[in-house]
């Protein structure tokens, strides 16, 4: 059966007419990535309109922003730099919040509303296995949905900077402080970084656990994925009178592992103070819940194969 | 080789037995018409050949094993399922741009050239699309996809005629060729009859008939049988009998047409008699099929 891509292409002609049937192994997983993005317009969209919304709080704000200036002009450096940071640390912490919403909702109609509108027929149609099409669903919000809300807070981060630096300039203030403690060229890399570690990689089991929920179950995914949750802790902590799950989970939520602290503290502290990722990398944390993601998705990658439309 | 070939296939939800051990072979460049009852086990069926299901027993189409190779298998083979299973939201260009990323044999410039035979627009989502067009949009897809297998369960079902009719036609006429071969399982059995190299109805999970249309033409005569004849027309043991505008119509399997031609007027059964005689005597259960 494989005589086309076991041959020898002899002429230019036949190696023009093989070309097509041997595919790079890539390319289904690209394109499949790309169908994500056009369903679920939801991961770009939910995110630029919250900053959209958060911009016109912000321009509003802008009004106090001379007075503010001149008040923080008296304060020393640290609680200066506070006061000048926190519009933007709320930004990009608003920012994550809606990538974790949006990725929730998204892994959780991502194997389920295939089955619901029969339209897993027509994907099950074409020659894209069901590992490549689980692994792109897995993808978009460990990968594409991090890149995504990266770029809108580094635009939506330089236009608040660009009008405060306008109103400034406005009222006859210096910007040399705001530049200076806004300090975005120091954010950014650490934001991505945040983005792809915490986001992507740490949450990968919860992402994980959502898709298989998603591929298992018939109706009410959203039940499904916190019911037996509740129902673990429940039990544990009724047979042995412990919340080692729920803490588990708590943790795995707010980010536990080496710089995985970031979302608590980002509101009040410098988040350059937890830029340490040789100890993410060597946590077991991130480790283990990489390998109970892996399983995860094997999981779903099994349920999709034998499962049929609802 | 045989395009596809089951033996003892099973499959069985819960205590339902949706399939109990079917033996089929379908030639290379035949057209099967796959007919029975609702429940009778026809999608079940085409489910294990497309790799969709697990089942139990031997099956092979095209040299794979459906179950374990589904994507390579859709390769070769395309299928259209029993309702419009297009995504409502995508749009007909990314559903050619998606089609052409991910399938090695697909045609665009083909399906395109389908396409420009119909009002549906490039920028459309499939959810404004009329049912007829979605039917045409997916016909577009699958005929520029050079397959070797074709499945169609219930292509035309909720359409109306004329969509009906020219979806067959187009299947036909610019998409059969004899290296290709098409399994379509239906109730609208007069539409295809036509269209048929083979003939196979199902009945509870089981094969109950299986048939070329050559065989069919030389095998099986009705009957229109004049009044006074109808008990020496009944002593030759027919089939079935029915009654239209009452006359007395009789079906016979392998019986000499000279000696039924004295009998009355002789025609070649539609395959829905066919049905209709089969399933009768298969326990009355005929109203599944449409006539």
């Amino acid at each position: 059966m494989n005589a086309e891509s076991n041959a020898m292409p002899q002429s230019p002609l036949e190696s023009q007419v093989i070309a097509p049937a041997v595919m790079p192994a890539a390319r289904p997983m690209y394109w499949s990535v790309r169908r994500e993005l056009w369903e679920n317009r939801s991961i770009y969209i939910a995110p630029l309109a919250v900053a959209a919304v958060f911009l016109f709080g912000f321009l509003i704000s802008t009004i106090h922003l001379p007075g503010k200036m001149r008040a923080a002009s008296a304060l020393d450096p640290m609680r200066q730099h506070e006061l000048i940071a926190q519009p933007y640390l709320i930004a990009s912490g608003l920012m994550m919040l809606t990538t974790l919403v949006v990725g929730v909702f998204y892994c959780l109609d991502a194997l389920y509303g295939e089955r619901r509108d029969r339209s897993i027929l027509f994907w099950k149609s074409l020659p894209v296995s069901d590992l490549t099409t689980v692994l792109s669903k897995a993808i978009t919000p460990v990968v594409i949905l991090p890149l995504v809300t990266f770029a809108i807070t580094v635009v939506m981060q330089w236009i608040m900077l660009l009008v405060s630096t306008a109103v400034l300039l406005g009222s006859g203030l210096s910007v040399t402080t705001l530049w200076a403690h806004a300090s975005l060229f120091q954010t950014w890399p650490m934001l991505l970084y945040h983005l792809l570690t915490v986001h992507g990689l740490w949450y990968a089991p919860i992402y994980g656990w959502l898709l298989l929920v998603s591929a298992w179950a018939r109706r009410a995914p959203f039940l499904w994925a916190g019911l037996p949750l509740l129902a673990i802790g429940g039990v544990e902590k009724i047979a042995f009178n412990t919340s080692h799950f729920g803490t588990m989970l708590a943790n795995r939520m707010i980010g536990g592992g080496g710089g995985g602290d970031f979302m608590t503290g980002s509101l009040s502290m410098d988040p350059l103070m937890h830029f340490t990722p040789g100890e993410f990398l060597i946590s077991p944390g991130l480790w283990i819940g990489l390998a109970v993601a892996a399983a995860f998705l094997a999981a779903a990658v099994r349920l999709r194969r034998s499962q049929e439309p609802i | 080789m045989a395009c596809i070939e089951a033996r003892g296939l099973r499959k069985a939800y819960g205590t339902t037995v949706a399939l109990s051990g079917v033996d089929l072979r379908v030639e290379e460049g035949r057209i099967l018409g796959l007919i029975g009852p609702n429940g009778a086990g026809k999608t079940t069926a085409l489910n294990a050949i497309l790799g969709l299901t697990p089942y139990q027993g031997e099956l092979n189409v095209l040299g794979r094993d459906p179950w374990t190779e589904r994507d390579q298998l859709m390769r070769d083979v395309c299928f259209i399922a029993d309702v419009a299973v297009l995504p409502r939201w995508i749009t007909v260009s990314q559903a050619l741009d998606y089609v052409a990323g991910v399938h090695p044999r697909f045609d665009r410039a083909k399906a395109e050239g389908f396409l420009a035979k119909t009002t549906i627009r490039r920028s459309s989502k499939v959810r404004e699309l009329s049912k007829g067009m979605v039917t045409q949009l997916h016909l577009a897809l699958v005929m520029a996809i050079d397959a070797k297998l074709l499945v169609l369960d219930e292509p035309t079902l909720g359409l109306d005629i004329l969509y009906r009719k020219q979806f067959y036609d187009s299947l036909l006429n610019d998409y059969f060729d004899r290296n290709r071969t098409i399994v379509v399982a239906t109730h609208q059995v007069e539409e295809i009859q036509h269209v048929l190299t083979d003939v196979m109805f199902i009945d509870r999970g089981r094969i109950v008939f299986d048939r070329s249309m050559e065989e069919v033409e030389s095998r099986y005569v009705e009957v229109v049988v004049r009044p006074e004849q109808v008990a020496a027309a009944r002593a030759l043991k027919p089939m079935h009998e029915r009654q239209v505008l009452g006359r007395s119509i009789l079906l016979f399997d392998h019986v000499d047409r000279h000696q039924l031609s004295a009998l009355g007027d002789l025609r070649t059964p539609s395959i829905a008699d066919l049905f209709v005689a089969v399933m009768g005597n298969q326990a009355g259960r005929a109203q599944g099929v449409a006539r």
